[in-house]
């Protein structure tokens, strides 16, 4: 990859950003990507606002909850783990 | 709650501990929901996954080899659940993300090559997101094909590994990795327009 500012570099760099902010990427690709990136402002800008993408989805915290549990879904729940227990115990005996 | 304790609440049901039990529940009922209702579109249903969900972790928590697993182990129950739901709903389309879409628009001003994007710099990265942006990206997640939005959830929101990821949705650690960045990219782009005041398309 030239480290040479052209639209074809920023688009292969483009693809490769995920896995880049994610640290999946070969050691040698990743010096690549930085090296581009000390040339290319505007991709400069671009990651920024991807990690922030990704930053922002981490915090997100869904407002909506389920209704209460109600008392006969609690104790079937109950049941079956009681059920996997009992056959745990006898597999085991 | 932290992986470490759900490793630890595992644990603990694994050995039949009483006061384990309605702590898990708590926990990863509200996750099974909130991850469902995004992928079957309902409320109602989502309420079912999440107890069919949980019946079937019950039912098979012995077969949980590695306590470890267990938050990535639930949700693909939880996964294989929201499938049998949307088989008696519409199928929806499988659509492709390209990359070429998700590319930001750039022109020459003079010497230099500037993006049309927002100033994201006034973002602060640790925040509680405000309701405005958290409904912004709501919807944008809510927007995406199914193939995208299961994996964000469960990478970006759930922060379950790439392999996990994998084994989840049946798919390889590269499909999530690709189908992780167009789901990204289409998430920045909705962000960036809500950002620059662009009115949702």
């Amino acid at each position: 990859m030239a480290t040479e500012h052209s639209h074809g570099d920023c688009k292969e760099v483009f693809a490769m950003l995920s896995a880049y902010l994610d640290l999946e990427l070969p050691p040698g690709t990743c010096r690549e990507i930085e090296e581009h990136l000390k040339g290319c402002p505007p991709c400069v800008e671009f990651v920024e606002s991807l990690r922030k993408t990704v930053e922002i989805c981490h915090q997100y915290d869904p407002e909506e909850l389920p209704g209460p549990l109600q008392e006969d879904a609690r104790r079937d729940l109950l049941a079956a783990w009681q059920r996997m227990l009992q056959a745990r115990t006898k597999t085991s005996c | 709650m932290e992986r470490e304790n759900e490793i630890e609440l595992a644990r603990e049901l694994l050995a039949g501990s009483p006061a384990a039990f309605d702590r898990f529940v708590e926990h990863f009922r509200s996750k099974i929901f909130q991850y469902s209702w995004m992928m079957c579109g309902q409320r109602e249903d989502a309420e079912e996954v999440a107890q069919e969900t949980l019946l079937k972790v019950f039912e098979s928590f012995d077969q949980l080899r590695e306590p470890e697993r267990v938050r990535a182990w639930v949700f693909r129950i939880a996964k294989n659940a929201c499938l049998m739901k949307r088989r008696k709903s519409v199928f929806a389309p499988k659509q492709e993300l390209s990359l070429d879409e998700l590319m930001p628009v750039s022109h020459h001003d003079g010497e230099q090559v500037k993006l049309e994007i927002a100033d994201w710099s006034g973002l602060p990265d640790h925040h509680v997101l405000q309701s405005e942006l958290r409904d912004v990206l709501r919807r944008a997640m809510a927007e995406l094909p199914d193939i995208y939005r299961s994996v964000i959830l469960l990478r970006d929101v759930e922060e379950l590994s790439t392999e996990e990821t994998a084994q989840v949705l049946d798919v390889t650690a590269d499909v999530v990795k690709t189908r992780l960045h167009r789901a990204r990219l289409a998430v920045r782009k909705t962000l960036d327009g809500y950002l620059r005041g662009v009115p949702a398309s």
